[in-house]
């Protein structure tokens, strides 16, 4: 009888943990990841910018390994992007609530 | 050799396909078993309209000439997908919460429902698309003369070919893009149509360049060979424009209305995005996969001079391979109308929405519930909006030529189209934005845009030389492509960072500067914390006979069957039975959304405005209620005190009231109490003086006697007089109190010898004279008078044999008083309470008084400030006067 009101208020009272368990946190730094993926993409689109511009140039790069370049990182990110959903998704039905209000 | 003729009849059947499958699709949307339509991959696929004729024929031509620069249009929106999480996860829940309708509706709504931004937006979007639009037709109507050159037999018209594909595209977009007035504004036929047609594309061109690969330059590594021998073997991009356009191109897949439309509009799903945001750069990434090696090898293969815009069209022709071109042809077709298509639909919205039903509306003045039918118009104002928009860009067409500079009007659209972006992004995450920041934002950009790109871009026949090389009146710091004497930098990559940089500031200058409305705060907050709450700003209040003015719009805009649903559901939610709910501020708001999925939220809230009218339509007037209710507040508690002291005065006045009745009930006692009291003695006096008037012979001790009598009956009438006259006086309060110091026992010293003197009854009085040396300080005759009074009493009726009559003094709980007691039988207890009262009198009148006296004692000394009462317990009668207290104080 006195056990339950007793016991009731200590768990309500008792503070939330001060860290997420190991799988939200592990959503959250998922959820960052992701976020962070467009600023990698531009940074790494970028680097053509550092390639010298005139194709008399020394050093010039040739169009071929442009190519392959512009279109590996672009492969990486759609990868990567793709892992990210997939993941997200795997983590189940909480992932809709969870990092939105991250 | 493919002629002409099957060429339009594989087109024409490709088109009649396409409209069953939008046909099939809305049917089965209808009946709600329509899973498919919802997928992820249709989104994903009706998000490729991005891609247009432009693109398809035209990257390759891009490619040809500026080498991998094609592939920063493709970057933009590829970034914008993978950070999905930073901006369009936030813009396809603000659209879906708010029922937008296009970006111009979103940026009205976020603006505090501003229909002069949904105007500007809308005419910057119709000037940026329409040139877009009269590109598409040019694409498609070069193809066909590709087709009719290879086919000499066939008679070509060049433009009416131009006119009937315009023509044909707008019937499309009129069928599917408005055959209703849908909630949502969702069209998944024309979705479905636009998904296929994505699909054509890619196969298209992934043919082609499968093709040119492996069947022409024989493998992946000879292609690399063949690349990078060519006259665009090394990297050579602008950096500038690199940077630039990848911007410009993220900046117009968010800001174009086409890509609004099928990414916001027609989301079903917030969840797709996260689907699309890999799966649509895979799609881009396809698209641009095989741009280069198809540049390269038409270059090689192609003769000198041949348009590389349609390599594409114009290299498995030269193959020999006749399907390939027809499908290669077939995605030109499709990527050309579904954007048309699309975009005809998202402008005729915005422009029947923000331009058409503002101007009907007001023409209307205050009969939205009067008048035609609203349904009617808004379906027939997008009719009209979709032929007008398609006419503009035939016209464009024609007037511009075609040619080269059409080529370039589509990065000239884009960097129009990313005019809106700031307003856009502002709005959606500073709070601070407002509606000045946005139109002066808007303002500054377009106009500088028009400056800086599109007028040069057309030519010489809007800006002269003069003005190209020298500036306006030769102010050399203003010319177009040198604004403030920045020379040397690529017109595009000039013309975006002016115009988006002072787009920004004078956005951020107006908005900080200037007050947002209460109504644009509150959006403000709605869009910017649009994941901590999705509910709408509060309104409206309205009263019940407005439901069914509200009805009778509703229907005309949702449609009969689907208003009566709603109206219903809502009745149902409220609680009762009918088909009319309470208009409370819930269901409005409801309805407005309900209302502005149809046309728009400025539309959709004016019109609710017009009906329940003045009660309350903006945040204004309900900060105004709010001041009002303040001010009713302090009012009512006016009010209240107000009441509760009438309600005080009316209890007084009820209690004055009582008081009055029971007085002049005492009254009327009283006076019939007197009448009788001098009936009495003038009774005797009249009888008498009539008995000495008329009888003759009297004796002269007989006269005496009856004139003794007379004398006697007239005493008694004076003395009842005098008592009278004495009362009245004590009862009003107008007695002077002659105060004077004297001592208990001179008082009644002279009380007893004038009570006594002329009695013929003996009264024996004992006191105790050690015990009255009390001085007074009071009126002493009057309390003498009240001694007299019962000293009197006492004489008169005390009936024992020998009267005698004790006078004691003592203190009774620190008071003085005086006890008369006399020997008497005393006075009956059914008696002792009346003896007070006037004209009391106790047994017989045998000692011929008023009954005034006691009354009078009483109220001498109530006077006096002390007491008279009868000390019942006694052997005989007995009174008690009590000395103010006040006076044995001032004694000591």
């Amino acid at each position: 009888m006195s056990a339950g009101p007793d016991t009731e208020p200590d768990r309500a009272v008792a503070p939330p943990p001060v860290f997420l368990e190991r799988q939200s946190y592990r959503r959250r730094r998922l959820s960052d990841a992701a976020r962070l993926l467009p600023i990698l993409g531009a940074g790494l689109f970028a680097v053509p910018l550092l390639w010298p511009s005139e194709p008399e140039e020394a050093g010039a790069v040739s169009m071929s390994s442009a190519i392959v370049y512009i279109f590996c990182i672009w492969a990486l990110l759609i990868l990567a992007s793709a892992g990210f959903g997939l993941a997200a998704r795997a983590h189940g039905g909480s992932d809709a609530q969870g990092p939105e209000r991250d | 050799m493919a002629t002409l003729n099957v060429l339009i009849l594989v087109c024409l059947g490709y088109v009649v396909l396409l409209f069953g499958v939008a046909f099939a699709a809305d049917r089965l949307a209808a009946t709600g078993r329509s899973t498919w339509l919802r997928s992820p991959l249709v989104y994903t696929l009706s998000l490729s309209i991005y891609c247009t004729a432009w693109t398809f024929y035209g990257a390759v031509g891009y490619a040809a000439r500026s080498g991998l620069e094609f592939v920063t249009i493709y970057l933009g929106p590829t970034l914008v997908m993978i950070g999905w999480w930073w901006g369009l996860r936030k813009l396809v829940r603000v659209g879906r919460s708010q029922r937008v309708t296009s970006i111009a509706d979103l940026i009205s709504s976020r603006y505090g429902k501003s229909n002069t931004l949904a105007i500007c937006v809308t005419i910057l979007a119709v000037l940026g698309v329409t040139p877009y639009i009269a590109l598409q037709l040019q694409s498609i109507t070069l193809s066909f003369s590709i087709f009719a050159e290879a086919d000499p037999s066939g008679i070509y018209n060049e433009g009416a070919s131009v006119f009937w594909v315009a023509a044909g595209l707008a019937v499309f977009a009129i069928l599917f893009g408005t055959r209703n007035l849908d909630a949502n504004e969702r069209h998944h036929g024309v979705v479905t149509a636009v998904a296929i047609e994505a699909v054509v594309k890619l196969l298209a061109l992934l043919a082609v360049g499968i093709f040119v690969v492996w069947g022409i330059a024989g493998g992946i590594g000879p292609t690399m060979a063949r690349i990078d021998a060519s006259e665009i073997g090394t990297w050579g991009v602008d950096r500038g424009r690199w940077a630039a356009i990848t911007f410009l191109s993220a900046a117009a897949f968010v800001c174009l209305p086409r890509m609004f439309q099928v990414m916001v509009v027609e989301n079903d799903d917030e969840r797709h995005l996260r689907a699309a945001a890999w799966a649509f750069p895979l799609y881009l990434l396809l698209m641009s996969l095989f741009v280069v090696p198809i540049a390269v090898v038409g270059l090689d293969l192609m003769p000198e001079g041949t348009n590389p815009d349609l390599f594409v069209l114009t290299i498995p022709l030269a193959q020999g391979q006749e399907g390939l071109a027809m499908l290669s042809f077939l995605g030109g077709f499709s990527s050309a109308t579904s954007m048309v298509i699309v975009a005809a639909m998202a402008l005729s919205t915005m422009v029947s929405n923000h331009i058409v039903m503002p101007i009907w509306l007001s023409s209307q003045g205050g009969g939205v519930s009067v008048s035609g039918d609203v349904r009617d118009i808004v379906l027939f104002s997008r009719r009209v909006s979709i032929a007008v928009i398609m006419a503009l860009g035939y016209f464009y067409y024609r007037l511009s030529g075609g040619g080269a500079a059409l080529a370039s009007i589509g990065l000239i659209a884009f960097a129009g189209i990313a005019q809106i972006l700031p307003a856009l992004v502002g709005g959606l995450f500073w709070r601070g934005a407002t509606r000045i920041g946005a139109l002066a934002g808007l303002t500054v950009g377009f106009a500088l845009w028009v400056y800086t790109l599109l007028l040069p871009g057309m030519g010489g026949s809007f800006l002269s030389e003069a003005v190209m090389t020298h500036g306006p009146l030769g102010f050399g710091w203003l010319r177009p492509q040198a604004l403030f004497g920045i020379d040397g930098i690529d017109p595009m990559v000039h013309s975006v960072m002016w115009s988006l940089s002072l787009n920004t500031a004078a956005f951020c200058i107006g908005s900080l500067a200037s007050f947002p409305s209460p109504l644009e705060r509150l959006q403000g907050a709605q869009f910017v914390n649009v994941f901590d709450h999705s509910a709408g700003p509060r309104g409206w209040t309205g009263s019940v006979a407005q439901s069914e003015d509200l009805m009778i719009m509703s229907q005309r805009i949702l449609g009969a069957r689907e208003a009566q649903e709603f109206f219903h559901a809502e009745a149902e939610r409220q609680g009762g039975r009918g088909y009319l709910p309470e208009p409370t501020p819930t269901f409005l708001e409801r309805l407005e959304r309900e209302l502005s999925g149809s046309v728009g939220a400025a539309t959709a809230h004016a019109m609710i405005g017009q009906i329940v009218g003045g009660s309350s339509v903006s945040v204004e007037d309900l900060l105004a209620v709010a001041d009002e209710s303040a001010q009713l507040l302090e009012y009512s508690g006016q009010l209240e005190e107000k009441s509760s002291e009438l309600s005080r005065t009316a209890r007084k006045l009820r209690e004055a009231n009582e008081k009055l009745t029971q007085i002049s009930l005492q009254k009327d006692a009283f006076l019939s109490q007197v009448s009788h009291e001098l009936r009495t003695p003038m009774t005797s006096i009249r009888a008498f003086s009539e008995i000495l008037r008329d009888t003759e012979g009297l004796q002269p001790e007989e006269q005496t006697r009856y004139a003794a009598i007379i004398h006697d009956e007239a005493l008694r009438l004076t003395r009842l007089l005098d008592d009278l006259l004495d009362l009245s006086v004590l009862e009003n309060g107008q007695v002077n109190l002659n105060m004077g110091d004297g001592s208990l026992r001179e008082v009644l010293d002279r009380a007893i010898s004038a009570a006594l003197t002329g009695s013929d009854r003996p009264l024996r009085v004992r006191r105790h004279r050690g015990s009255e040396r009390i001085p007074l300080h009071t009126d002493l005759d009057r309390l003498g008078q009240v001694f007299i009074n019962l000293i009197a009493n006492a004489q008169k009726y005390c009936d024992a044999a020998e009267p005698s009559l004790t006078i004691s003094v003592h203190d009774v709980g620190g008071q003085v008083v005086v006890d008369f007691i006399d020997n008497g039988s005393g006075i009956p207890a059914d008696a002792q309470s009346m003896i007070f009262e006037k004209f009391a009198r106790v047994g017989s009148d045998k000692a011929g008084g008023a009954g005034l006296g006691l009354a009078i004692c009483r109220e001498i000394m109530q006077r006096l400030g002390g007491e008279v009462s009868y000390l019942a317990g006694q052997e005989g009668g007995a009174f008690r006067v009590s000395l103010p207290l006040a006076y044995k104080q001032a004694a000591q």
